[in-house]
C-alpha cells in the first residue's frame, strides 16, 4: 500500500525523469525511444486512473512534498501549510485524465508521424515535458508551483511549434509569437502570485482561499490573472497568437496545444471558484467570462470560415469551441450567489461547461490529427490543392466525418451532449446568449462542409496517384478518439454523473476544498 | 516616501517593457523589452521580502535577538532567474532561425502568417 500514497508525485515524477533519459536512449537506439516514451506514458496514464478511481471513491487526496507522511498537511502544529503541496479533487484528476490519454495518444500518432531520423529525441524529449507540465499545473495546490509548471509549459510548447526546422520561416515565426505572448502571460501571473504573497504570506491555494479579503490589490490580481489565462487560453481579443501556434506545430503537438489551452481555462475556474467564490462580484465577472465566450464563439466561427489552409481552419475553430466553455462557467458564475437560480439551471450550465472540455479536447484532438494525416501523404494544408482524397484515405474520411459531426453538435456524438447542456441552461438566464451559441455551431458545420467538399470529396487527382491510407498507428491513434466520442455521445448521462458532476460540485464548494488542507478549522 | 523607490523602480521597469514590446518592430527589441519586465518582476520580490531589522536564516550564524526572515521570496526570485535565462536563450534563438532564414529581424519584412 506504500506505493499508492506516492502516486500524485509518480504522475509527475515518471514522464520528468523519462523526458531526461529519452535523448540517451535515442543515442543508444533511434527506434527504441518512440516506445521508450510511450512506455513512460502509459505508466503515467495508468497511475492517473488509479488515482483518479481514489479520488472519487475516497475523496479529495492531498501529496505533501519531503514529509515523512506524505498526507500530512499541517505537521508540528504549524497555522498554514509551508511545503510544496499537490491536492487533487475531482476537477483536477478530470483534467489529469484528459491530459494522460491525449498526450499517451499523441506519442502513439508520433510513432509514424515523426520520421526525421536524426532529431526525433528532441521531439520525444520535448513531448514528455509538456505532459510533466500540463500533469503539474492541474495537480499542484501551489501557486508559485503552478506558476513554474505554466513556465515549464510554455518553453517545451515554443521548441515544438518550431520542430519543423531552419528549412521554414513560418514555424520559427509563430513560436517567437507564441514565446512573447506566454512570456508576458508567465510573467503577469507571477506578479500577481507576488501581490498575493506581499498581502497574506501564504502560497498554498487552499490557504489563501481561507485568508483572501476581496480588498483593492486583489481585485488588481484577479483582473490581471484573468486577462493573461484568457490570453493563453485564446479567448478572443488575445487570440492572435492561436491560428498560427496551431497550424504550424506538428499535428500531434497541435492535439496537446488545445488541451494546454484548456488547462489556463481550468485555472482561470480554479481562482475564480475556489480562490475568490462567493466573495467575487459574481454578477460582473461571470458576464466578462460571457462576453469573452460569446466573442470568441462568433469571431472564431466567422474567422473559420475564409480560411484556406485546413489547419489554420481547424484552429480557428478551436478558438470558437473555447467560447462554449467559457460561457457556460461564465453563466453558473453570474448566479452563483442566487441558490435557486444555481439549482435551476446554473449548476447545468457549470457542468455543461466542464463537459465541454473533455469534448472539445477529443474532437479538436481527432480533427487536427486527420488534418496531420492529410499533410503526411500530400505534402500541403492548402486546401485549394487537395481534392478526391476520400478515394485513397478510407478510414481518414469516416474519422474525419465523425469529428465533423461532433463538432458541429450534430445528436449521436459528444459535442451534441455537452452543447445541448449548454442551450438549454443559457436559455434561461439569457435567450439571445442561447441563440447566439446554436447559431454558431450550424456556422461551424458549415465552415467545415467546405473542408470536405474540397479535400475529400470529386474526381481523382493524377497527383496523388501515389496516395496510400495513413501508417496503423496513426489510424489507431485515431479509431480511439473515435471511439471515445460516440461512447461519450450515447452514454453522456453516465459521464455526466460520474466525471463531471463531481468535479463541478468541488468547484462551488470552496469549503471541502480547503478543508482538505487546513483541516476544519 | 524613500521606501517606495523600490516599488517605483518596478513600475518604471515593467512600463519600459510593456511600450518597448507594443512600439518597437525590431524582435531583439521584444526580446530586450521582455527582460525588462522580468527584472522589474524579481525587484518587485525581493523589495516583498526585504524585512526591516531582520536577520538571514542561516541557523550556524543566528544571533539570539532579532527575527529571522523566511527566505520565501529570495528562493522564488532565485527560480525566477533561472527560468528567465531560459526564456531569453529560446526567444534569442527563435530570432535567429528568423534572422537566418529570411535575413532581417524586421517585424513588417518577416511578417508572413496573416488573417
Amino acid at each position: 500500500m506504500k506505493i499508492f500514497d506516492h502516486i500524485p508525485a509518480l504522475i509527475v515524477a515518471v514522464p520528468l525523469l523519462a523526458a531526461f533519459l529519452a535523448p540517451v536512449v535515442g543515442r543508444i537506439n533511434k527506434k527504441a525511444i518512440g516506445i521508450f516514451t510511450l512506455i513512460a506514458l502509459a505508466i503515467s496514464l495508468i497511475f492517473t486512473i488509479i488515482l483518479a478511481f481514489r479520488v472519487f471513491s475516497i475523496g479529495p487526496q492531498v501529496y505533501v512534498f519531503g514529509e515523512k507522511f506524505p498526507s500530512l498537511t499541517l505537521p508540528s502544529g504549524l497555522k498554514f501549510p509551508i511545503r510544496i503541496i499537490f491536492q487533487i479533487d475531482a476537477l483536477g484528476i478530470f483534467m489529469g485524465l484528459i491530459t494522460a490519454v491525449l498526450s499517451f495518444l499523441a506519442a502513439f500518432y508520433s510513432l509514424a508521424f515523426i520520421n526525421k531520423k536524426d532529431i526525433t529525441y528532441n521531439y520525444y524529449s520535448l513531448l514528455l515535458l509538456l505532459t510533466v507540465s500540463m500533469f503539474g499545473m492541474v495537480l499542484t495546490g501551489d501557486i508559485f508551483n503552478f506558476f513554474v509548471f505554466f513556465e515549464i509549459a510554455s518553453m517545451s510548447s515554443v521548441a515544438l511549434i518550431c520542430y519543423r526546422g531552419t528549412d521554414f520561416g513560418e514555424p520559427a515565426e509563430a513560436a517567437f509569437k507564441y514565446m512573447v505572448v506566454s512570456s508576458i502571460s508567465a510573467l503577469m501571473v507571477l506578479f500577481a502570485i507576488s501581490i498575493y504573497y506581499g498581502q497574506y504570506d501564504v502560497l498554498n491555494i487552499a490557504a489563501l482561499a481561507k485568508a483572501i479579503q476581496y480588498s483593492q490589490l486583489d481585485k488588481i490580481a484577479l483582473g490581471i490573472l484573468l486577462s493573461v489565462l484568457a490570453m493563453k487560453a485564446g479567448a478572443v481579443p488575445m487570440h492572435m497568437w492561436t491560428p498560427d501556434a496551431y497550424s504550424e506545430a506538428p499535428a500531434p503537438i497541435a492535439m496537446i496545444l488545445v488541451a494546454a489551452s484548456q488547462v489556463s481555462l481550468y485555472a482561470i475556474f480554479r481562482i475564480v471558484f475556489t480562490l475568490y467564490n462567493i466573495k467575487l462580484n459574481t454578477l460582473t465577472i461571470g458576464w466578462i467570462m460571457i462576453i469573452f465566450g460569446v466573442l470568441s464563439m462568433f469571431v472564431g466561427v466567422t474567422m473559420a470560415i475564409i480560411q484556406k489552409d485546413i489547419k489554420r481552419l481547424i484552429a480557428y475553430n478551436a478558438v470558437s469551441q473555447t467560447g462554449y466553455i467559457l460561457l457556460g462557467v461564465g453563466v453558473g458564475l453570474a448566479v452563483l450567489t442566487n441558490p435557486i437560480a444555481l439549482q435551476r439551471y446554473g449548476i447545468v450550465a457549470i457542468e455543461g461547461g466542464i463537459f465541454q472540455i473533455i469534448n472539445c479536447a477529443i474532437y479538436e484532438g481527432l480533427l487536427f490529427l486527420t488534418a496531420g494525416a492529410l499533410f503526411f501523404k500530400t505534402g500541403t494544408r492548402n486546401l485549394d490543392k487537395m481534392g478526391g482524397l476520400a478515394h485513397y484515405m478510407k478510414y481518414t474520411t469516416i474519422f474525419f466525418i465523425i469529428g465533423v459531426a461532433a463538432i458541429s453538435g450534430l445528436p449521436p456524438f459528444n459535442g451534441f451532449a455537452s452543447k445541448l447542456l449548454i442551450y438549454e441552461s443559457v436559455y434561461k438566464f439569457n435567450p439571445l446568449l442561447s441563440i447566439i451559441a446554436m447559431v454558431v455551431s450550424i456556422l461551424t458545420l458549415a465552415s467545415f462542409i467546405k473542408v470536405f467538399n474540397s479535400a475529400f470529396l470529386g474526381p481523382k487527382l493524377s497527383q496523388f496517384k501515389e496516395v496510400k491510407e495513413v501508417p496503423p498507428s496513426m489510424i489507431l491513434a485515431m479509431a480511439v478518439l473515435s471511439c471515445i466520442i460516440i461512447f461519450f455521445g450515447l452514454f453522456p448521462d453516465l459521464i455526466v454523473k460520474n466525471l463531471v458532476h463531481p468535479a463541478v460540485m468541488s468547484l462551488i464548494e470552496q469549503f471541502k476544498y480547503t478543508s482538505t488542507v487546513l483541516g476544519g478549522m | 516616501m524613500i521606501g517606495n523607490f523600490p516599488y517605483i523602480t518596478v513600475m518604471i521597469y515593467i512600463g519600459c517593457g510593456i511600450y518597448i514590446l507594443m512600439f518597437q518592430r525590431n524582435l531583439i527589441k521584444l526580446a530586450i523589452g521582455l527582460n525588462l519586465i522580468e527584472n522589474g518582476m524579481n525587484l518587485f520580490l525581493i523589495t516583498l521580502g526585504y524585512r526591516k531589522g531582520g536577520v538571514a536564516p542561516i541557523y550556524t550564524q543566528a544571533p539570539v535577538g532579532p527575527v529571522m526572515v523566511l527566505p520565501t521570496p529570495q528562493a522564488l526570485t532565485l527560480t525566477s532567474i533561472v527560468i528567465g535565462v531560459a526564456t531569453s536563450a529560446l526567444i534569442l534563438s527563435m530570432a535567429m532561425m528568423i534572422y537566418k532564414h529570411y535575413g532581417s529581424i524586421d517585424l513588417d519584412e518577416v511578417r508572413r502568417l496573416r488573417g
